[in-house]
């Protein structure tokens, strides 16, 4: 009983485990594999290697190219907003357990659940009572309810494990509020902001249901133009343009995880 | 230091200004225009929520949405925990290895992910060129735009958000408690039931909270995967409100996925409190 009771336990984690590693894995290896087919179409296995559809990609998809810097510009103005208010907003609610404290927590978190499609609609809705067009501010601000949250989730943890004898002994020793959080508190958090800003800048990269109601026909979008090529063409050149985001985010991934252990910021 | 305390509130004051106006305000929105009898805005009922409610092709639609949440979330849960159990007791690089392994999905674009589905489900794809090749079909299967297909695309697309806050709780929970039901014979699925998993709770009600809210507004996966014959409440809001030009009934639409997502979220916490009150008593 006592074996069969440890082996089925085994089997089960390993064996769900294992397949739960193929599936997370599958659809980024089997896109990148299918970019460098030879063919004209989209089979798996491809046939024959090449890369004409990354030459094709980079010489002849000027409209992926424009998508790609909209996409590019929008979520470095929302991350640096976003993370201005966000990290503004952890400083005023660390340390802080009141009823009050804990319900704006909870409003902050709240675009993580709320479906945002419903927000990007009543946004477009705003827009429109107030007589303005969609444009790149208006994606701006959308996308900056995107990365807020993330950067106060774990600008806050960074806060908690703060030590606040730290800022005391700062405070005591005659430093003014700004320059003890400039020299004490802000080199101990930086990781914490930095890992939120990276997550948050990759989901307003990688967000469509704003930018779905908010972008017009002069600032198309990196994700709904690839939906668009993938859903009406099926082009290979989606698959190229996925190989290099693929590439792209694996490289910032390991230089994150360098500068700020990100893998552990994730967990907690 | 009163001063110091009120300068400090000062601090969340920005974003809190920011969500009112473009978070808040917008929802607000959102149902005041659902109200409209027409798009003119002439007259105030319930009538577009009467045009959901009282068809069953729209009370379908909806169904089918919330059906397909549900069925993601028990998937990602029957995949992800066996994962956070193994990330527990691996060592550093195994750990590591794992992390990068839901990390990596989860920074990459969901159109690229879903894409890849696409590739790997398709009529020229691995699995038709693999069931053709050991002669297992005579032709290929149709596997895009099933439904089956559509909720393993979805968990995957979700996973991440579901590991995530299980390993979290997992690493939270003293390991000697687990020790102490091994020593006093517990077996290893009575363990599991009796104390690994009520201590995780927290952990397992917010990964289901996250992947249900986020699989059913899931549009891109939904919409490649699924197809065109199968409709699901996300791009129904997106046509009626941009094609159709119908702002009260898509905001009517919008109201109603957003209520539901409340619900169950809300639904789910309290679950999760009244858990953990039964545990201190008890």
């Amino acid at each position: 009983m006592t074996a069969v009771d440890r082996w089925s336990f085994e089997l089960v984690v390993v064996g769900v485990s294992a397949l739960a590693l193929v599936i997370l894995t599958a659809p980024t290896v089997v896109v990148l594999i299918a970019s460098f087919t030879g063919g004209q179409s989209l089979r798996f296995p491809p046939q024959g290697f090449s890369l004409q559809w990354y030459d094709a990609l980079l010489t002849r998809s000027q409209e992926i190219g424009v998508a790609f810097r909209n996409s590019i510009a929008v979520a470095a103005m929302a991350a640096a907003a976003g993370t201005m208010m966000a990290v503004a907003a952890a400083m005023a609610l660390s340390r802080r357990t009141t009823r009050a404290s804990r319900a704006l927590d909870a409003a902050f978190m709240a675009p993580l659940t709320l479906p945002t499609l419903a927000l990007g609609l009543g946004l477009l809705m705003l827009i429109s009572i107030a007589g303005a067009e969609p444009s790149l501010v208006t994606l701006v601000v959308g996308h900056t309810i995107i990365v807020a949250p993330y950067v106060l989730r774990t600008t806050s943890a960074s806060l908690s494990q703060l030590d606040p004898a730290l800022v005391d002994s700062a405070r005591t020793l005659g430093a003014g509020p700004a320059y003890a959080f400039r020299t004490v508190v802000l080199p101990l958090i930086a990781a914490g902001i930095a890992a939120g800003m990276f997550i948050g800048f990759m989901a307003s990269f990688d967000n469509v249901s704003i930018s779905l109601f908010l972008a017009d026909a002069g600032t198309d979008m990196l994700p709904l133009r690839l939906w668009n090529i993938i859903e009406n063409l099926l082009d290979v050149r989606a698959a190229a343009a996925s190989g290099l985001l693929i590439a792209v985010t694996g490289v910032l991934l390991m230089v994150m995880e360098r500068l700020t252990r990100f893998s552990r910021q994730m967990r907690n | 230091m009163r001063t110091a305390r009120s300068l400090d509130w000062q601090l969340a004051a920005p974003l809190a200004l920011f969500y009112v106006a473009f978070v808040f305000a917008p929802i607000g929105l959102l149902v005041a225009v659902s109200f409209a009898e027409s798009p003119e805005f002439d007259t105030f009922s319930l009538h577009q929520y009467a045009r959901v409610f009282g068809d069953a092709y729209q009370r379908g639609i909806l169904a089918d949405t919330l059906q397909i949440g549900a069925q993601t979330t028990a998937v990602t849960v029957l995949l992800a925990y066996p994962l956070a159990l193994l990330h527990l007791r691996s060592g550093p690089t195994v750990r590591r290895l794992i992390l990068l392994a839901i990390l990596l999905p989860l920074l990459t674009s969901t159109v690229v992910r879903t894409f890849g589905w696409v590739v790997i489900l398709g009529r020229q794809g691995l699995i038709n060129t693999a069931l053709l090749g050991a002669g297992l079909v005579e032709k290929p299967v149709q596997l895009l735009y099933t439904h089956n297909a559509l909720v393993v695309a979805l968990a995957q697309i979700e996973l991440p958000l579901m590991a995530l806050p299980i390993i979290n709780a997992l690493a939270r929970i003293d390991p000697t408690l687990i020790d102490a039901s091994a020593t006093l014979g517990a077996r290893r699925w009575r363990t599991f039931f009796k104390v690994v998993l009520p201590l995780s709770l927290p952990g397992l009600i917010a990964g289901m909270a996250l992947v249900f809210a986020g699989s059913i507004s899931a549009i891109i996966t939904q919409t490649l995967v699924g197809g065109g014959r199968m409709l699901f409440m996300p791009y129904h809001l997106y046509q009626q409100a941009i094609l159709a030009n119908d702002w009260p009934f898509a905001a009517a639409l919008a109201v109603i996925l957003l209520a539901f997502v409340l619900m169950v979220v809300g639904s789910l916490l309290a679950f999760e409190r009244s858990m953990a009150r039964w545990r201190h008593a008890g």
